[in-house]
């Protein structure tokens, strides 16, 4: 970690709530903490590349030793993901200990694991009402959220939440990424809440992790901003809570500001703990150009916080850059860091999915310029085949193929190597790496250093299987 | 002059206070809500109220001057509309 000199900038008296978190607070009030990178999902847009299991993982006593510094620190509460949270055999040892000291928990899941007995000892005092649970949905219907998701996840997903119904489990959350896919069933997933005893809470796409392979298909469309819009002020005129995490305060610039924060609360206000104790400065940056320090090599979480050089960076006054002038910047504030940053598009410059065009047009001209280059990920825990429950997104193979399929039981460990180095060959030996379309079981192993194809996927306890 | 001048209140017992440069962060472990302080002074108070025998004295001891009382109760009103202080049952 590089530590700032000092904190750079005063901070000015009597300077408004926005301008007080922009120059950061002493402990982040939304705090991120991927327990695992482990998934029995893959979904194809998984902002964090999650998958197998990294054999740095903190173990339990790490776990519980950040939960007393957040203890300490006074953050409130923390919002667990994964990765799946519950597949870690510790999950509910750890919930139950943050919730004894004073750190509410929520979580999200892709329901998996929670069986009529968890959803039980959720409902129960010994988590004093201080749990959340976000059960993740991206399709009303099965059809919807399977392509993304994967085969049976949409099932999954409605088990948990009837049992947790059944459990007397209040308020559970129904938590729906946006997409082009799904923005026209908006009615249908409030109906599915109500079904349940639940709350909606929406949250925008972001193109991180896996998410940058599928954003151009996935994002929704200009029209299908407005209508995301135009359907969330109805709801909040109407006195019905939906949450939305903040999330979408680039659509502030269609006029008047959702409720909730207007500002990107990277790094200020938010940040992300990994399940090796990285710190990043916001859920949707998982890349070393974000990564302000390691909790257990920089001498804990608040010495992170408050003293890396990246945060620091972050909380000093930014410029806008080209979006000073445009007549919404104090509405948007430029929109979301990540997004930009994943697109390929310069941070001082507008979101991609800017509501007046100037994303598209930025966009545009850089893909024209042949200049789009969409920066490649620092860690990827994506397994390493593809297994059943991989959504099949076929309309994702932009590669053209160079040569007829090789067969699956092509013995010949150069099956498929294209010595002229064509497009077709970079996928490695699986034929159907592709469509998650950088994470050929062979080729990407530098990345990660432990995920050769064959040889050492035993040693991550995930999925081999070459 | 508002009648919650002369009413014991108390901090509710699911609020956490923590401490900010601007003033300081309430988070209701019960309903969620985390509401901002913005002032110090306002801070004071808050943290005051159960010890005091009333709000005034409350902001007395705060050092808030009388002229300022009537603003710090409507303060005082919106952060009890979400539960973050309440009324001193137990008190005379």
């Amino acid at each position: 970690m590089t530590i700032a000199p000092e904190r750079p900038t005063q901070r000015p008296q009597n300077a408004s709530l926005v301008q007080q978190f922009e120059y950061g607070l002493d402990a982040p009030i939304c705090l991120t903490w991927e327990l695992t990178y482990a998934c029995n999902l893959e979904c194809a847009h998984c902002l964090s590349s999650s998958g197998r299991r990294d054999p740095r993982e903190l173990s339990t006593e790490q776990c519980k030793a950040v939960i007393d510094e957040l203890q300490r620190m006074q953050v409130f509460y923390v919002n667990i993901g994964g990765g799946e949270p519950t597949i870690r055999p510790d999950f509910w040892e750890l919930l139950e200990y943050a919730v004894n000291h004073q750190v509410g928990v929520k979580f999200s899941t892709n329901g998996v694991r929670i069986t009529p007995e968890k959803a039980a000892f959720l409902a129960s005092p010994a988590c004093h009402g201080y749990v959340d649970v976000q059960v993740s949905l991206d399709g009303a219907t099965a059809e919807v959220n399977d392509y993304v998701r994967g085969p049976g996840s949409y099932d999954t997903a409605l088990r948990a939440l009837a049992n947790l119904k059944d459990a007397g489990f209040e308020d559970a959350k129904i938590s729906v990424v946006c997409t082009r896919q799904n923005i026209g069933q908006l009615d249908e997933f409030k109906a599915l809440a109500d079904q349940y005893g639940a709350t909606l809470r929406l949250t925008r796409l972001r193109p991180s992790g896996r998410g940058a392979d599928v954003w151009d298909e996935l994002h929704p469309l200009p029209e299908q901003q407005r209508e995301l819009y135009d359907w969330l002020m109805k709801h909040t005129a109407e006195g019905e809570e939906v949450l939305t995490g903040d999330s979408f305060f680039h659509l502030a610039a269609f006029g008047e500001s959702l409720p909730g924060l207007n500002l990107c609360g990277a790094g200020r206000v938010v940040c992300l703990i990994d399940p090796v104790g990285d710190v990043y400065a916001c859920p949707f940056a998982i890349h070393d150009n974000f990564l302000a320090g390691n909790l257990l090599s920089d001498g804990g979480f608040q010495r992170v916080w408050q003293t890396s050089a990246l945060f620091n960076e972050l909380r000093a006054p930014q410029t806008g850059g080209a979006c000073a002038k445009c007549e919404f910047f104090d509405s948007c504030r430029g929109g979301c860091m990540a997004a930009k940053f994943f697109t390929g598009l310069p941070l001082d410059g507008p979101d991609p999915e800017c509501v007046q065009g100037y994303g598209e047009q930025a966009l545009d001209q850089l893909g024209m310029a042949g200049d789009r280059a969409i920066p490649s990920a620092s860690q990827d825990h994506s397994k390493a085949n593809p297994t059943r429950n991989q959504p099949v997104m076929l309309t994702l193979l932009t590669d053209r193929p160079s040569g007829p399929p090789v067969s699956a039981c092509a013995e010949s460990p150069l099956a498929s190597f294209d010595p002229g180095g064509s497009v077709g060959s970079r996928d490695g030996c699986c034929a159907t790496s592709s469509t998650t379309g950088a994470d050929g079981c062979c080729a990407t192993s530098s990345t990660t250093g432990a995920d050769g194809c064959c040889a050492t996927s035993s040693t991550t306890g995930a999925d081999g299987g070459c | 002059m508002d009648a919650l001048l002369g009413e014991p209140w108390t901090l509710s017992p699911s609020v956490a206070l923590r401490p900010e440069p601007f003033g300081a962060l309430a988070y209701h472990f019960g309903n969620r809500k985390l509401t901002f302080l913005k002032r110090p002074e306002l801070v004071a108070v808050v943290r005051g109220l159960g010890a005091a025998p009333d709000v005034r004295g409350a902001l007395e001891a705060a050092g808030i001057p009388a002229s300022q009382h009537a603003a710090y109760a409507s303060a005082l009103r919106g952060l009890a509309a979400t539960d973050m202080i309440r009324p001193r049952k137990d008190a005379a």
